[in-house]
């Protein structure tokens, strides 16, 4: 085996079609006859529809079909929701279309196909719906309270689950109560996540094609696996007769793991028309009707002795579902929940969790999905127990860390963390840092009482990816298992075709996959073609998401490659005219051990059993080798991330001055794309700290609704970040990959959000809620506090 | 309906359009120029910069979701699909955004590399502050800019002291031989440096 693709930095293979605008997005997928479809969308947060008329809708130009929700209530089935993390979860129905009441600002309540996307957006203005408007819920500790009004009124209650782990009941630690009762100090904060929107930049679209013998979807998912599934399940069609594809996909970040309205919607609307159908929603759609993420209220109790030692940690949440649950959403803050002792030896640890009702879009994953809640709250909470000691914040987090030498490490949640080390990241990232100097910059600027004060937050977080071992998925409620496949074929050529069940939306698997399977055949990475995306010709997967790809998918990529030597050996040694035992195989040749002359290359093998004319007996003439790998456990990459603010105490304003990311995520494939995925992950992190929020008014509209309101950082809002690695291969891998998804998202915002506290410490300032907008810091520069 | 000719990449067109067309729209549903692509509809995101012409025949970054068909009469416009040179070289800012690794899900890319050009057009030389505050008017969700700025600064270099310097693109990963046929779907004048989509 060589080893000359992994670890470098390869250009992309997906790159060609992408630079020059010839690539393939579900929006330029154009069929004969093709109908377009507009949604119209609930202007109110929670109504009755008391009358929908869609008639007039048909008199417009250009129109084929209107339809409401009651028109298609016994066809179009209800949305489904894969993790009912509890057994008495409340699940509401979720029809597509609303049919009696709407309860939340967008949701679909009429459709119109028409043969011109402007006649169909013209035809859906002329739709008459009369609303007989109900309460709003909108705030999550007013929707528990005794007598509220309710988002769901035959459920008789907002809260959807209340989901508890404690350590002391599952053996895996003590008890945190108690802990917090006889503790020296006990530090307690409430932390929000505010309302946050994926973004991807490319707008959901879905293609519908039923005129064939299947019905094919062309949908902007990260998930066209989970979605085939789904659909047939949802809408009762036979699984083979569906196909669905996604092709490039312009960025997730977990705002298309899921299973939409505007899907089902479009496969009824083809369905029932016998034509094809296109839905592309607008910027204005999205924001409303696509997933939210984070919304959660965090109440964080760390109990601990005055020399920093920390000896518990309770934590209680609520979590803002919607008014649905949606995929996952539900587990979005479980898979949160086992993440609050990061990287730290806790010894009791309690979390509560109880999901809320409120009518607002739903909230599903986004980027990290509970783990940088998780994080943050204890990445901050940890700064204010050194400020309550007068500890260095490094020192405060060194006393409670795992060592390098306690690997593998099982913490207070019963996770076997992997490998690490937690010391190595940290001096490497102050180095980088200069963190000595800053600090005593820092100190200067204090004494002189200068106007711009500069701050210094950290953050030293450990995450899990590669969801997911199939059982622990399963002793959750989730509903699916955590496999993934992955299909070599030896081409008669000696190219190599595989198939991937991942489902790549912007993260190079093309390239990544290319590189392993280079070295392990020993084949040119141009000989190699990576497929996903098509149920058709990737007919087995779960797509992507949560930082398991590499982590999962790469590994049975590994092991159908081996299988492919293997298949091969005894075909090599037919034609040495050696026993396969006398082979070994190096830089993609068999050859007899101990002789460097005159092997058989793969390629030789695959012509071999193209032609078959001569193989050993009893042997089945193909090289060709699926593998399906579930994970034997999760792993764990970490880091330390720094980051230096100045902060103008005249104006509030934030500037980041300096950004140090080093990160462990193992053994890196590529480390051209792995920086890539650390400044995307950090730049999302860095505007959920200053710049994003999705803001509702007191009747539950969306404030935020476009790109004016809801504004993502630019180029200019950002710095630049300087990266570096240090490397703990993860032991359950064979390639000893971890996952680097989304390891900036959540080491990046309490880094961001603990520097500009930093800043103001001296003036009293203990907390600032996200985003740290500039009139935020400056009124908690004015009050003391925020 | 108004009739109207524009260039598009070279090619003259002429089509009756409603007045309220976007220019966008246009390119894409009636020119079948879906290299360029609508992100927003507030006109924040740049995804579907192009060039077209002004009254002098000085071409100049527009977001085409913010000037109407009708307004590029007699225009000239280069999109991302006319960028390549006429041997099908790529532009120097589209193999500084391949080298330099600027784009992810590439997106933003078509908007991104028109609206860099058109940066590099007013200033050759930018510094990386000047390249990102170039460059406000175009949203990406994947890379942080980092990498961005890096390709625009590289192409900068390139195009003042000429390609020699500059890496080429692995001919493998570019060249026009060795990919599986085409796809079917409509495009025009594919050059010879493309990989096509092996699905659908
Ligand atoms: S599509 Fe967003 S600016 Fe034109
Ligand atoms: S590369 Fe995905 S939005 Fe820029």
């Amino acid at each position: 085996m060589t080893t000359t693709e992994i670890g470098s930095p390869r250009r992309r293979k997906e790159d060609a079609r992408l630079i020059t605008g010839r690539t393939t997005w579900t929006e330029n997928v154009t069929l004969p006859g093709m109908l377009h479809l507009a949604i119209l969308r609930s202007p109110l947060a929670h109504a009755r529809i008391t009358s929908i008329d869609v008639s007039p809708a048909l008199e417009t130009k250009g129109v084929v079909a209107a339809f409401s929700g009651r028109d298609v209530a016994d066809v179009q089935g209800s949305l489904p929701c894969a993790w009912p993390v509890t057994e008495d979860m409340v699940h509401p129905d979720r029809p597509p279309i609303a049919v009696d009441e709407v309860r939340f600002m967008g949701e679909a309540v009429a459709v119109v196909a028409a043969r011109s996307r402007a006649a169909a957006l013209d035809a859906i203005a002329a739709i008459e719906v009369d609303y007989e408007p109900l309460p709003a819920v909108l705030d999550m500790e007013q929707a528990i309270a005794e007598g509220a009004d309710l988002v769901h009124a035959g459920k008789g209650t907002n809260k959807g689950y209340t989901w508890v782990f404690d350590s002391a009941e599952a053996g895996t630690g003590g008890d945190a109560g108690a802990a917090i009762d006889d503790a020296e100090v006990v530090i307690r904060r409430r932390y929000v996540q505010q309302r946050l929107i994926p973004a991807f930049m490319e707008p959901r679209s879905v293609v519908v094609d039923p005129t064939g013998d299947v019905y094919t979807m062309w949908s902007a998912t990260q998930i066209p696996h989970i979605l085939r599934f789904l659909l047939a399940v949802v809408t009762g069609t036979p699984e083979h007769k569906v196909r669905v594809i996604a092709p490039d996909v312009g960025g997730g970040f977990g705002g298309k793991l899921q299973v939409t309205p505007e899907e089902l919607i479009a496969f009824v609307a083809a369905k029932r028309l016998g034509k094809p159908v296109k839905y592309t929603e607008s910027r204005s759609e999205s924001l409303v009707s696509a997933h939210h993420g984070r919304d959660v209220i965090q109440d964080i109790e760390l109990a601990a002795r005055r020399d920093g030692t920390v000896t518990g940690l309770r934590v209680k949440l609520l979590a803002n579902m919607g008014a649905y649950m949606g995929l996952v959403g539900p587990g979005v803050p479980i898979l949160g929940a086992f993440m609050y002792n990061a990287i730290y030896k806790f010894p009791a640890y309690r979390f509560e969790c109880s999901g809320v009702f409120t009518n607002t879009t739903i909230t599903d994953a986004y980027r990290g999905a509970g783990r940088p809640e998780a994080t943050y709250a204890i990445e901050r909470i940890m700064d204010e127990l050194a400020v309550e000691l007068g500890l260095d914040p490094l020192e405060v987090r060194s006393r409670n860390w795992i060592n390098a030498d306690e690997f593998p490490f099982t913490t207070v949640c019963g996770l076997a963390y992997d490998s690490g080390d937690y010391a190595k990241a940290t001096d490497r990232a102050k180095e980088l840092f200069g963190y000595d100097e800053l600090r005593q910059e820092q100190q200067a600027r204090r004494d002189s009482g200068d106007s711009v004060q500069l701050g210094i937050g950290i953050s030293t977080y450990t995450e899990m990816c590669g969801l997911a071992p199939s059982r622990v998925l399963g002793a959750l409620r989730y509903g699916a298992g955590g496999w993934e496949t992955a299909s070599v074929r030896m081409l008669p050529t000696g190219r190599v075709e595989v198939v991937t069940g991942t489902s790549p939306h912007g993260q190079g698997h093309e390239t990544a996959w290319s590189q392993i399977v280079a070295d392990q055949l020993g084949v040119a990475f141009d000989d190699v073609e990576v497929l996903h995306g098509d149920t058709r010709t990737s007919y087995k997967g779960l797509d992507t998401y949560g930082s398991r790809s590499l982590a999962v998918g790469g590994i049975a990529l590994y092991n159908a490659c081996q299988k492919v030597i293997e298949n091969a050996k005894p075909i090599a040694a037919h034609m040495l005219e050696c026993d396969p035992a006398d082979l070994e195989f190096t830089g993609g040749q068999f050859r007899v051990r101990g002789n460097p002359d005159g092997g058989k290359s793969l390629a030789d093998c695959a012509l071999a059993v193209f032609a078959a004319h001569d193989l050993p007996d009893g042997i089945e003439p193909t090289l060709d080798a699926d593998a399906v790998y579930d994970p034997v456990n999760f792993s764990f990459p970490h880091g330390t991330h720094l980051c230096a603010t100045e902060v103008d105490t005249e104006t509030g304003s934030v500037t980041i001055r300096k950004y140090v990311a080093v990160d462990d995520i193992g053994r890196v494939i590529n480390p051209l794309i792995v920086d890539g995925q650390v400044h995307g992950g950090i730049a999302q992190g860095i505007a959920q700290a200053l710049f994003e929020e999705a803001v509702y008014d007191a009747d539950g509209n969306l404030m935020t609704g476009t790109f004016v309101d809801y504004t993502l950082p630019t180029a200019a809002d950002l710095p630049a970040f300087v990266t570096d690695r240090t490397e703990s291969p993860a032991p359950d891998h064979p390639l000893g990959t971890k996952g680097v998804g989304e390891a900036g998202t959540i080491a990046s915002t309490p880094a961001v959000v603990n520097a500009i506290v930093d800043a103001l410490r001296p003036m009293g300032v203990n907390d600032i809620a996200m985003p740290c907008t500039p009139e935020r810091v400056w009124r908690a520069v004015q009050g003391g506090a925020a | 309906m108004t009739r109207v000719s524009i260039k598009v990449d070279g090619v003259d067109y002429e089509d009756d359009v409603e007045p309220r067309t976007l220019l966008v729209h246009h390119l894409r549903e009636s020119l079948g120029k879906v290299g360029t692509v609508v992100g927003c509809d507030t006109s924040n995101c740049g995804a579907c910069t192009v060039l077209m012409s002004d009254a002098d025949g000085h071409q100049q970054g527009v977001k085409s979701c913010a000037v109407l068909a009708v307004q590029a009469a007699d225009r000239e416009i280069t999109t991302i699909e006319g960028l390549s040179g006429p041997d099908n070289t790529l532009h120097p800012v589209q193999r500084a955004f391949h080298e330099a690794h600027g784009l992810q899900c590439g997106f933003c890319t078509p908007g991104m590399i028109m609206a860099a050009v058109d940066l590099l057009r007013e200033n050759s030389d930018p510094s990386e502050q000047e390249i990102r505050e170039g460059l406000e008017g175009n949203l990406c969700r994947c890379t942080g800019y980092q990498n961005i700025v890096r390709a625009v600064r590289a192409a900068s270099e390139e195009i003042r002291h000429g390609r020699a310097e500059a890496e080429p693109a692995p001919p493998s990963q570019l060249a026009g031989e060795d990919q599986t046929p085409d796809s079917g779907l409509p495009r025009q004048s594919v050059p010879d440096e493309t990989i096509p989509q092996p699905v659908p």
